[in-house]
């Protein structure tokens, strides 16, 4: 009996790991839902090729290529020592030794491992260099105001994880005497051997059961850290730019309840004093605009989930290059901070959201930052993973336009003109032709 | 200049080929109105049977859209469509690409389905089927830099086109360090062209004039009548005046053949 303590530690670990994992995402599938219903199940051979593209290819991540490349690295290699998971999981559960070593041969197993070890040293490279960018180079968009402590030990935490996750693996596989013994696939290990050639062979089984385990509760702590983390875009970056929108960025989306509204005021027929429908108030909008999160549409609060955090729409946003508040970035952020908040909010209270005083416009998102946009859509362009920030800046000034009348003096006196004579300006609309003989 | 209106030419039961959307800027700003003149110049020049809507055009809406003001946006669409389609027009031109947008995106959901085009791109096509030549010597070695207006750039993904046109000028081309899809906005766009900006510690259109003035032009070239104004206001500012001009590819095409 005592024999198999091993693997049903193992199996618990597992199980609580992955049990944990599954408890959040759930969590996070209500959160998104709690969004606005909008259809993005159209043009499906158009959102398969951009999730190819843009999540699987890593296509936009070269627009700047240094960490562009870098993260392709990172993420070839982590997708494919992952496949080594699989090997740790049946040895740990059977208490087998590197089963699949004597299955598939020493020839492609130790071209896999192999590989699998370039893979890891490139990570580990790669890594450092992340790290150096962030903290001795210090990268300019890792330092903007948004980058708060949390945000700026997140990413760092993650680097590490990375970095000892690829170590362990290295460790294991040079302490595993056999496996260096065997010599096919431990193209680094072998380099890394000779520093532990002062142990004896009994003592190497220890280092390398030591870092078999710890690689593996490395990875489900890892897991589990996701949800809490910006890291959560290696799973979301997939939905997330299948969902993205596909129509001209320059497109912003017309309001239906608006054009029911207007189509009724411009009826000549419709009489204005009519009384409305029995049921039909209920199919009014309890308003225009987004002042918050549940306001939104759920792509728009999976965007919020998704993002990376890497501040590459920051960087080239006009308002934020020129020292206005505004940050798309931070957008998202917010977005996401306060979407937790509610969530945690249903949480404590029995699956019921309790007001609790506070909304994404003004506790989080000022109207300064929404009026210093250009809707440029550079944020848009330089996601790279299919994220709209800009989408969100103007749900919310539809709301402070059309809920709360709060636009600026000078977009007032624009939108007045334009109702009283066509033109942002005070001009004639008679005036209108003028030019032809000036 | 000769101009004929859809009214007009309803009258005399015609339907012209194209309908030139001038928009409030080509209509009312004392510079815009010299991009829509040098438009009108070429549209003559190539024999296009044109018409405007005159005092029956009316605000896209597209600046209130983006202020947040959906409800003026539509009705000012709604009106809009309501004129264009009573004179069934299928084709539309304009020199302002926030209108190009509106038309050609935002229109259609709500009923006003067109052709539409940028006017870079009409005058590609004027060449193209042949009813339109450059002369490629007066301009000729000229030091030009082009700024894409976001509309026609990311919005709409029209980069070529217009730099197509600026090489048949047969001038020095010189592209800013942040270009086509990269390009920095002129800092008008979102109803931003209608207010003061927000506070900061410079303005957006100066920035982008630095990135202009960095490959040293004689002219900065453009296809947006409030990428215009933003512009020359930085030259303007940069006290640059004098050695730097703002001009539309329209008014360019026009110079280049003297008309
Ligand atoms: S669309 Fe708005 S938020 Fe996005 S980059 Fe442009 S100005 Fe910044
Ligand atoms: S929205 Fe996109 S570009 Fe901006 S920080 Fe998030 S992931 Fe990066």
């Amino acid at each position: 009996m005592e024999k198999y303590v091993p693997n049903i530690f193992f199996a618990l670990i597992l199980i609580a790991g992955i049990g944990y994992f599954v408890m959040n995402v759930r969590k996070l599938i209500r959160n998104i839902k709690l969004g606005k219903d909008i259809d993005r199940t159209d043009r499906k051979p158009e959102r398969w090729k951009n999730m190819a593209k843009i999540a699987l290819g890593q296509y936009k991540m070269v627009r700047r290529p240094v960490s562009g490349i870098l993260h392709i690295v990172v993420y070839v290699g982590f997708i494919l020592i992952n496949i080594e998971m699989l090997e740790i999981v049946i040895d740990g559960l059977f208490g087998t030794h590197r089963v699949f070593q004597p299955i598939l041969g020493d020839t492609i197993y130790g071209f896999l491992i192999g590989n699998f070890e370039v893979l890891a040293a490139l990570v580990f490279v790669a890594v450092i260099i992340f790290w150096l960018r962030r903290n001795i180079q210090r990268v300019k968009r890792f330092w903007s105001k948004e980058m708060t402590s949390w945000p700026k030990n997140d990413g760092n935490i993650i680097l590490y994880f990375e970095m000892v996750l690829m170590s362990l693996f290295l460790i294991m596989n040079a302490t595993d005497v056999n496996f260096q013994e065997a010599g096919a696939g431990n193209v680094v290990s072998q380099f890394i051997a000779p520093w532990f050639s002062s142990f004896s062979h009994e003592e190497l089984h220890t280092i390398e059961k030591t870092a078999w385990w710890l690689h593996i509760v490395g990875i489900l702590i890892f897991l589990n850290y996701l949800y809490y983390s910006k890291h959560l875009h290696i799973l979301l970056a997939f939905p997330n730019t299948f969902f993205a929108k596909l129509d001209p960025k320059g497109q912003l989306d017309n309001l239906e309840a608006v054009t029911n509204e207007v189509k009724m005021m411009m009826d000549p027929d419709a009489d204005p004093y009519a009384m409305p429908e029995e049921g039909a108030e209920d199919e009014v909008p309890a308003k225009f605009g987004a002042s918050d999160v549940t306001d939104l549409n759920w792509v728009q609060l999976m965007n919020a989930y998704t993002c990376t955090e890497c501040g590459r729409c920051t960087s080239s946003c006009p308002a934020n290059l020129t020292g206005k508040e505004l940050s798309p970035r931070k957008i998202m952020m917010d977005t996401r901070d306060r979407l937790e908040e509610v969530g945690k909010n249903i949480d404590a209270n029995g699956g019921e959201f309790k007001d609790d005083g506070k909304q994404l416009l003004n506790d989080y998102i000022s109207p300064e930052e929404l009026w210093a946009c250009t809707s440029c859509n550079a944020c848009v362009q330089e996601c790279p993973i299919g994220i709209d920030p800009l989408s969100i800046i103007m749900e919310m000034r539809r709301y402070l336009v059309m809920e709360e009348s709060a636009a600026p003096q000078e977009l007032n006196m624009m939108m007045t003109n334009i109702e009283n004579n066509g033109a942002p300006w005070q001009y004639s609309q008679m005036d209108r032709l003028n030019w032809k003989d000036e | 200049m000769n101009v004929s209106t859809m009214a007009d030419m309803m009258a005399q039961g015609k339907q012209p080929e194209v309908l030139f959307w001038v928009g409030a800027a080509g209509s009312y700003d004392d510079r815009a109105k010299k991009i829509t003149k040098a438009f009108v110049k070429i549209l003559d020049m190539a024999g296009v049977d044109f018409a405007v809507l005159g005092t029956e055009e009316s605000s896209t809406g597209d600046a209130a859209k983006r202020a947040g003001n959906e409800f003026l946006f539509q009705m000012q669409a709604m009106t809009n469509i309501e004129v264009l389609n009573a004179y069934e027009v299928k084709t539309i031109v304009t020199c302002d690409p926030h209108s190009f947008n509106t038309i050609k995106n935002e229109y259609p959901g709500l009923g006003g389905k067109y052709k539409v085009y940028h006017h870079t791109q009409y005058i590609s096509k004027l060449i193209q089927d042949g009813r339109l030549s450059i002369d490629d010597t007066n301009l000729k070695g000229k030091r030009v830099t082009y700024h894409d207006p976001c509309y026609l750039g990311r919005a709409n993904d029209v980069y070529e086109t217009p730099r197509q046109l600026i090489n048949r000028l047969g001038v020095k081309m010189t592209e800013m360090k942040r270009n086509k899809s990269t390009a920095l906005c002129c800092g008008a766009g979102g109803a931003q062209m209608f207010k003061e900006p927000e506070k900061g510690d410079m303005d957006i259109n100066v920035l982008r004039t630095e990135d202009a003035l960095e490959t040293n032009p004689q002219i900065i070239a453009t296809g947006c009548p409030y990428c215009n104004t933003m512009m020359t206001d930085g030259v303007k500012f940069k006290l640059k005046e004098d050695q730097v001009v703002v001009k539309d590819i329209a008014e360019l095409i026009a110079e280049a053949n003297n008309l």
